[in-house]
């Protein structure tokens, strides 16, 4: 312990003492600080990266999940529309065959109606020719006939009978 | 790892020049004892070799030897000496010659006596009381010595390391070049050592003090294992003069918790809360002082072990000693590489639990 004390040399104290505390102060601000800040700067840079990183994940996970569901709901969509489609096709055809059928029985009717009204037409005009007819041939039968008197007031007998009973 | 490898690999060169310088050396003195007949034998030699490459000197010696006519030779330079002795005193150490000659300056002189400047007459004479203590008048010394150059020295290589590593991560936060070999180690300080005990909340302040502490022990350790010798961590003054930046860091950054923990412990009965102050103040000063302890004692226990080892090869000088006193010199080399480490962890990792609890707040009494 003596020799220690003996050993101890003020100057080198006071020296390292003045030295040492210029050299923190002069590295800390030199290097020490620019050294830690660069580090810590780039330990938060990292930390903020991850934590970017994991919200996009999980971004990307909600995106897929909404991907999903309107997909689904597109599909459905897309069912529910040839559902539609297949129901309006298949009561369109409905409607048109009915239509059709009550168009063509329309027709039909029509068709006889006029078939009748032409039976008719035709029924009166042969009706009116054979009385033409009749009339000629009775005007000829009349005309060859009444030559004779006797026969003529005969005629007119009979057809006055003929015309009592009708 | 590559990077470390080399690493490794310029340390276990450098260590292996450390012996071969030391080991000349030695050689060198053993010729000049036989051709000088001194007294002395080969085992005080390396002893007195040893306790002087301990201590600090007045001017850079790389290494020294002695010639064959018993002149002794220094390779290194001179440093100034500055000395406070009614005004200040400057001159080069180059004058006082290693203690070997008076240095004159404005009438006044000045010489060395075991690595200390007294004040002489012209001829250099040192008179001693009865415990062979010299009573010359001691100036006060606050030359640039040997360790004070070094710890510049040290101070500007890591300025200018530390330096370009800021200014690379301008370019990026992605450490390159020496960044990358150091960023681990300063992460390692701040999420090991700082965080986990002085706490998430306090713990910026301290950064800077703690991360130069341990690099510039570190650094100063591992080159105290090179040849140029230069051991600061060995000096008690330098391991007091961080002692007491930390004691006084602790102290005046404590809060009012470990102000009351320590005169006014909570949770015990009066008659102890007497008794544990006088004991918990006297803890404040015995922490930073076995901080202060431990650094000097295991660096130069380290250097004394080793080179005594070293010296065994001088003493053994046959031809199964020497080896193994290499061997085993060379194994305690790599270990004193381990402790340079250690031992600047330890004074972190301690400086920083010291903080800890100063700025430690106890909502938890469970504690106790």
């Amino acid at each position: 312990m003596e020799k220690l004390i003996e050993q101890f040399s003020l100057g080198l104290f006071v020296w390292q003492l003045i030295l040492f505390v210029g050299l923190v102060l002069l590295l800390k601000k030199f290097a020490w600080g620019p050294i830690l800040n660069a580090v810590n700067e780039r330990e938060e840079g990292i930390k903020d990266a991850l934590e970017e990183a994991e919200n996009a994940r999980k971004e990307i996970q909600n995106l897929t999940a909404d991907n999903e569901r309107i997909l689904k709901e597109a599909r459905s969509e897309r069912d529910a529309m040839l559902k539609e489609a297949r129901e309006m096709k298949e009561s369109i055809i409905t409607d048109a065959k009915e239509e059709a059928k009550a168009q063509a029985s329309k027709v039909v009717e029509q068709a006889q109606a006029t078939i009748q009204a032409e039976k008719h037409a035709a029924i009166a005009d042969l009706k009116n020719q054979v009385a033409e007819l009749s009339v000629g041939i009775a005007e000829k039968v009349i005309r060859a006939e009444l030559t004779n008197k006797d026969k003529q007031i005969k005629l007119v007998e009979e057809m006055l009978k003929e015309v009592t009973i009708s | 790892m590559h990077r470390i490898n080399i690493v490794k690999l310029l340390s276990l060169l450098l260590l292996t020049v450390t012996f071969s310088v030391h080991a000349q050396d030695e050689s060198q003195n053993d010729n000049h004892a036989e051709n000088s007949h001194t007294v002395k034998d080969l085992k005080t030699e390396i002893k007195e070799y040893i306790s002087h490459h301990l201590l600090d000197s007045h001017d850079f010696t790389l290494f020294s030897y002695t010639t064959v006519e018993g002149d002794h030779k220094y390779i290194g330079f001179p440093l100034p000496v500055i000395l406070w002795d009614n005004g200040i005193k400057i001159f080069s150490s180059s004058k006082l010659h290693h203690g070997e000659s008076v240095a004159e300056l404005n009438g006044e002189y000045f010489s060395l006596y075991h690595n200390k400047i007294y004040k002489t007459d012209a001829e250099g004479t040192i008179t001693f009381d009865n415990h062979q203590h010299p009573t010359n008048s001691k100036p006060l010394d606050f030359s640039l010595t040997k360790n004070v150059a070094f710890i510049i020295l040290v101070g500007l290589f890591m300025l200018w390391m530390f330096n370009s590593m800021a200014k690379s991560y301008k370019k990026s936060t992605i450490p390159s070049g020496i960044g990358r070999f150091l960023e681990p180690i300063i992460l390692y300080v701040r999420n090991d050592i700082a965080i986990p005990n002085i706490g998430e909340k306090h713990y910026k302040k301290y950064m800077s003090y703690l991360l130069t502490v341990f690099f510039f022990v570190w650094i100063i350790n591992l080159l105290g294992l090179t040849p140029l010798g230069v051991n600061v961590t060995n000096n008690i003054a330098v391991t007091f003069a961080l002692a007491l930046i930390t004691y006084l860091f602790t102290t005046f950054t404590a809060n009012k918790n470990y102000w009351k923990h320590i005169f006014w412990m909570p949770g015990v009965p009066l008659p102890m809360k007497i008794i544990l102050a006088p004991i918990e103040l006297l803890g404040t000063f015995i922490k930073p002082f076995s901080l202060m302890i431990r650094l000097y004692a295991n660096i130069t226990a380290g250097h004394i072990v080793l080179m005594s080892i070293i010296g065994l090869m001088f003493i053994f000088k046959n031809w199964i000693g020497s080896p193994l006193s290499f061997g085993l010199a060379f194994a305690l080399a790599l270990l004193e590489l381990l402790v340079a480490a250690l031992q600047a962890y330890i004074f972190t990792m301690l400086s920083a639990l010291y903080f800890g609890m100063a700025v430690e707040e106890h909502e938890h009494s469970e504690h106790h």
